[in-house]
């Protein structure tokens, strides 16, 4: 019997021929990540037991996105507690202030993940990296700061589900909408404890941007991991950032699959996902006019360079509706400088849009955009869980770029023919 | 070890934003966390939280890989939670902090609200001594028991410092 891409990379780093899913292994980490929410239990919890030994400093990574710029006193404090703890290790990996973009947009632009890694991060949306290739998987402080001591952590290797997509996409489908409607198609536990492996000619043909999307939507469906194979896209991607050297794996003709979903995807069209969960999912094109308060383009989701051209064609020469306010997050200040080159940080100026700082901020209700009570928002981001921008009784609607633009313009959830 | 407690129940897909909603986030401290402990969804848990077992759905603990959540519940003073099942991250982090859990979809659907409940955490079984029922929970991997039995992950990381 062969392996999946997700095996083999598990096996490698337990320095194993082979592995089977259910097997319980240790496995030799590449790089272990935190933020300014996690990374704080993590160091507290390490001081507390006194253990003062970092395994390899260049292999931990700690990004302050989530609260910055600082929102408060708790939250620099906590800034200053991973910036001590990195000049103590000597830790290279450290982003703030100017440096900071939104940690999964951030890794792979800075070329720290390569085709064939195992990196963890304290941050569910870990499993971001597997559009390179990579395996990647989200968990808790504890289990990160344990593996900056080590080195090492354990997995349960998970079964595969291998997602097969085919057929020509509609305008205005983007990667976004693929990972959305398959959400929708299994459950928020669809893909609970395993890998989604994502293949097929759409797959090919979807930009790293959009592959980026679908990876790191995968935990939506309670996925340990989503992954793709690294092709010539993500080789000359990596080659433009480092030298490191990478494996790229492909997952064997006899490997074994839980199940394979196959996904014609010519019929679909854009996709919203209701409150409160991102299964809750519909064609923008079958749903009533639903009036909306704010819109937000950005995050580790739909925070790359595609994600503000896609916003950019929808919004140039408009403006956004009186009612709406729109904020739009660059995902790191390379994204941002990239955009103001383009002429796009004017398109949004001119139709009334506001530009953030690259953060994690309103994605999950921390600031920089937090809902009222009854208020609506369309997100291009990950969760629209019960509360999850702001007030217990306001609503995100998840959507891609370009519905969240003209939703801006329009004043209700509409479609860029729509407006 | 022997747990008992009143069961509260919850539905499924209890995620850790409302569990734990983020603007409380910037708090390492358990006792404050507690204090905000599931308020979106049920305003009155912290009041009955104290020697309580929650008892919810399929996939407890989805979202968010924030520890503050098990944390949270942990310092509310519930006891344990049981669920049809949970989500990966919630898992490993319960383990992680002492969290007890336990996965039963038979438990998770027949003990109702309010009913009295005895777990022995050692044999794997959960008493409704209300209804009379008793329900089997899968045992823990031999390793993971052996985190649990440490009293969590960073113990064991400490022996393996001090061993090197």
């Amino acid at each position: 019997m062969g392996m999946t891409i997700t095996e083999k990379i598990i096996a490698a780093h337990a320095q194993k021929e082979k592995v089977a899913p259910g097997e319980l292994v240790q496995v030799k980490v590449d790089l272990a990540l935190a933020n300014d929410i996690t990374a704080p239990l993590g160091i507290k919890e390490l001081e507390k037991q006194g253990i003062d030994r970092i395994f390899d400093p260049d292999r931990v990574v700690l990004v302050a996105d989530h609260n910055t710029p600082c929102k408060d006193i708790a939250s620099a404090q906590n800034v200053k507690l991973m910036r001590d703890f990195a000049r103590k290790y000597g830790i290279s990996h450290f982003f703030e202030g100017g440096k900071v973009g939104i940690e999964h947009v951030l890794l792979p632009e800075q070329g720290l993940i390569v085709p064939g890694d195992l990196v963890i991060g304290a941050d569910s949306h870990t499993c971001t990296y597997g559009a390179l290739g990579a395996f990647s998987t989200g968990m808790g402080s504890t289990d990160i700061a344990a593996s900056w001591v080590l080195g090492e952590t354990w997995l349960r290797v998970p079964e595969s589900i291998l997602f097969l997509y085919e057929g020509k996409r509609k305008p205005f489908v983007t990667g976004k909408d693929l990972i959305l409607f398959t959400i929708g198609k299994i459950g928020v536990d669809g893909a609970r404890y395993c890998a989604m492996e994502f293949r097929g000619s759409v797959i090919s043909e979807l930009s790293l941007d959009e592959r980026f999307t679908m990876a790191n939507m995968a935990v939506e469906a309670g996925a340990k991991n989503g992954i793709m194979e690294a092709d010539g896209k993500v080789l000359s991607y990596i080659s433009e950032r480092t030298s490191r050297p990478c494996v790229v794996y492909q997952s064997d003709s006899d490997a074994q699959w839980r199940e394979v979903i196959e996904i014609d995807v010519s019929p679909l069209e854009p996709q919203v996902a209701f409150p409160h969960l991102p299964s809750n999912t519909h064609s923008v094109y079958s749903i009533p006019k639903i009036e909306i308060d704010q819109v937000v383009i950005g995050s580790c989701t739909n925070g790359r360079m595609e994600d503000l051209r896609m916003a950019a064609q929808v919004l140039k020469g408009r403006e956004v509706n009186p009612g709406v306010r729109l904020l739009i997050f660059p995902g790191t200040p390379a994204v941002l400088k990239q955009a103001e080159k383009e002429g796009l940080l004017r398109i949004f100026l001119e139709a009334g849009g506001i530009i953030a700082p690259p953060s994690c901020g309103p994605c999950l209700g921390g600031h920089l955009g937090v809902l009222a009570e009854g208020e609506k928002c369309v997100s291009t981001t990950n969760r629209n869980f019960l509360g999850r921008m702001g007030h217990i009784k306001s609503e995100v609607y998840l959507a891609n770029p370009y519905v969240a633009a003209s939703s801006a313009i329009a004043g209700y959830i509409a479609a860029p023919d729509q407006i | 070890m022997i747990i008992s407690g009143k069961a509260l129940k919850y539905g499924d897909n209890i995620d850790t934003d409302v569990i734990i909603p983020a603007c409380y986030l910037t708090s390492t401290d358990p006792a404050e966390l507690a204090q905000h402990c599931l308020e979106g969804l049920d305003p009155t848990f912290s009041e009955k939280a104290s020697s309580a077992i929650l008892v919810a759905g399929k996939n407890f603990g989805c979202g968010s890989s924030r520890e503050h959540a098990p944390l949270a519940i942990k310092a509310s003073g519930a006891k344990a939670v049981i669920a049809a099942s949970f989500a990966r991250i919630f898992y490993r982090n319960a383990i992680n902090i002492g969290l007890p859990i336990l996965e039963s979809e038979e438990a998770a659907e027949k003990i109702k609200e309010g009913d009295q409940l005895e777990i022995d955490l050692d044999r794997g079984e959960i008493k409704d001594l209300t209804s009379g029922d008793t329900f089997k929970v899968n045992p823990f991997p031999p390793f993971l028991q052996e985190i649990i039995e440490r009293g969590g992950l960073m113990n064991l990381v400490k022996e393996r410092v001090k061993s090197s």
